[in-house]
């Protein structure tokens, strides 16, 4: 006997009814205790991506402590990251593009919990920043820190805080976060 | 076939064992803008665009994210087919067939070079609780299909080996091949043995490159393409994964992709009606395998073929004359799009140094390779 989406049993003020399920219920130790079959594997996937032209330069520029972008003079958009090619004009970029470490905070999250769901008490505050030179919605994924988050907002100016040059290594973790300037 | 269809472009890099000058990005950028080019045809043209890749082998999930930018694609309907670039061009195809688009791209693409563990990923690929606990170097499958296919059909290693002299010559001609080389026969028999009866020269070798291929409605067709190349017949098909059960002596899939393909295009005797054939040779046994299978020759007699010469560049049936998969080299899902550029190439008379006299009609059928059991067969003809 089926139950139709328009029917949805209510919850009465003087509680629901015992419902009795058919199966077998497991408990999460069981299922950790073996008592459960599974069969367990991770696969062994590495790989070395080639960076080729335009994220090399970039990550080269990251190690000497620098931003650089390309600019595409038909659709006339200075492009951080770089690329070779402009993507909505499907043409070659023209130039490089020296840019600064400054720019403004597009969006932010306070994230209270790590990628594998602890709890933190000072939030972890990932931002896009438009990067001073480039053009408008040309940003770089990146971290906010030396801030409060209560007093983090969007349209907030932001300098790159960098690694020291010897701990340099051409990576995007060569800027350690963005602070308010 | 009810709407007619052609290959109106084909643009690609050349097949090359390290690429790093290039991120995977560039390299499909490149391919493209030849592509387009060679179509006459800019990005807003094109309806749809369909990509061929398998995210372990990206490094990337969900990687058909990724595609949209090197191909021209941003805001335009994108979708990525998780087969070989011959099941992407039958996709492409079918589009076009609905009414609904009537230029469509299609991209594959290789950075072999890039994955650093790749025989684990394709020993991932085996089934995880019946054959991956055996921790076997995932070629171990080649290997038993070798021995039976062999048994069965009385082709010998030296047929094999014949294979492996024939491809990696004709790859000398060809600028697109990275593995060109003179291998005599005996040179393959007396290479290490890997996983006998293969031996390391049995077996082809990766690659990196990127092939894109425009595909257009009839009417269009005609009127962007001085040299259409008319898509007569498609068919594709998988068998059972299963090792324990599966049948080692025969490609079924290939057969069965190879009939439909057949009957789409009319083809009623494929030994007469096809003229040039560009069939999987990831390892040498599987071209006579797919030889056979394909009905390219009867069965027990794809060696007999090459002893006649019958599939040299000077014979009556090429087979691979690009140099396949053992002189281009093995590009994962672009693979089959390398074959299908060598018919294009041989139809329109662009092939150069190797280009065949009077071919009209050509065959390209790709195998997913280890350890699927998963091909797709492809007719076109110049007119
Ligand atoms: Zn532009």
């Amino acid at each position: 006997m089926g139950i139709k989406l328009t029917e949805r049993p209510q919850a009465q003020a003087s509680g629901m009814e015992t419902l009795e399920f058919k199966g077998t219920a497991l408990s999460d130790e069981e299922f950790k205790g073996g008592k459960v079959v599974t069969v367990s594997g991770a696969p062994n996937a590495q790989y070395g991506w080639d960076a080729g032209v335009a994220i090399g330069r970039f990550l080269h520029e990251l190690k000497e402590g620098r931003l650089i972008g390309t600019f595409c003079r038909s659709c006339n958009r200075i492009m951080v990251p770089p690329r070779m090619f402009c993507e909505w004009c499907f043409r070659n970029t023209d130039e490089w593009a020296p840019l600064k470490d400054t720019g403004v905070v597009n969006t932010f999250s306070l994230c209270y919990v790590t990628w594998d769901m602890k709890r933190l008490k000072e939030p972890e505050m990932p931002a896009v920043i438009e990067i001073d030179g480039a053009s408008p919605g040309m940003g770089i994924m990146h971290l906010l820190g030396e801030v409060d988050p209560k007093k983090v907002q969007i349209g907030m100016k932001v300098r790159a805080v960098w690694k020291p040059a010897d701990e340099r290594e051409g990576a995007i973790t060569d800027i350690k976060y963005f602070k308010p300037m | 076939m009810t709407e007619e269809v052609a290959i109106i472009g084909v643009g690609y890099t050349a097949a090359s064992p390290v690429t790093p000058e290039v991120s995977y990005r560039e390299m499909i950028y490149e391919a493209a803008v030849k592509a387009y080019q060679d179509a006459h045809v800019k990005p807003k043209d094109i309806k749809s665009f369909v990509c061929l890749s398998e995210d372990f082998h990206e490094g990337t999930s969900i990687f058909d994210e990724y595609v949209p930018d090197q191909l021209g694609a941003v805001l335009k309907p994108v979708h990525t087919v998780t087969g070989d670039g011959i099941h992407g061009l039958i996709e492409a195809t079918m589009h076009i067939q609905t009414g609904l688009m009537d230029v469509v791209a299609v991209e594959a693409h290789s950075k072999a070079s890039n994955i650093l563990t790749p025989f684990h990923i394709m020993a991932f690929a085996t089934d995880p609780v019946y054959n991956q606990p055996l921790k076997m170097h995932p070629y171990y499958i080649a290997g038993l299909e070798m021995n039976r296919f062999l048994l069965e059909t009385g082709n010998t290693r030296e047929h094999c080996a014949m294979v492996v002299q024939k491809n990696r010559q004709n790859a000398l001609d060809n600028p697109v091949a990275a593995y060109g080389a003179q291998v005599a026969p005996d040179d393959v028999l007396q290479s290490r043995p890997l996983f006998a009866p293969l031996s390391k020269l049995d077996t082809s070798l990766h690659a990196d490159g990127a092939v894109v291929m425009v595909l257009a409605s009839a009417k269009r067709a005609r009127e962007l393409s001085d040299h259409p190349i008319w898509v007569k017949g498609i068919g594709w098909c998988s068998d059972s994964p299963s090792l324990e059960n599966r049948d080692w002596a025969q490609a079924v899939y290939a057969r069965l992709a190879g009939d439909a393909a057949y009957r789409m295009a009319g083809i009623r005797n494929p030994r007469e009606e096809i003229d040039l054939a560009e069939i999987d040779d990831t390892f040498s046994y599987k071209e006579l395998q797919h030889m056979e299978a394909l009905r390219l020759c009867r069965e027990g007699e794809a060696g007999l073929l090459l002893e006649e010469g019958t599939a040299d560049l000077d014979g009556d049936l090429p087979i691979n004359p690009s140099g396949g998969t053992l002189g281009t080299g093995f590009l994962y899902e672009a693979s089959g799009l390398y074959r299908v550029l060598e018919l294009v190439l041989q139809l329109r008379g662009e092939a150069g140094k190797r280009q065949l006299a009077h071919v009209n009609t050509g065959l390209a059928f790709s195998w997913r390779g280890i350890p699927t059991t998963s091909g797709a067969a492809i007719v076109v003809s110049n007119n």
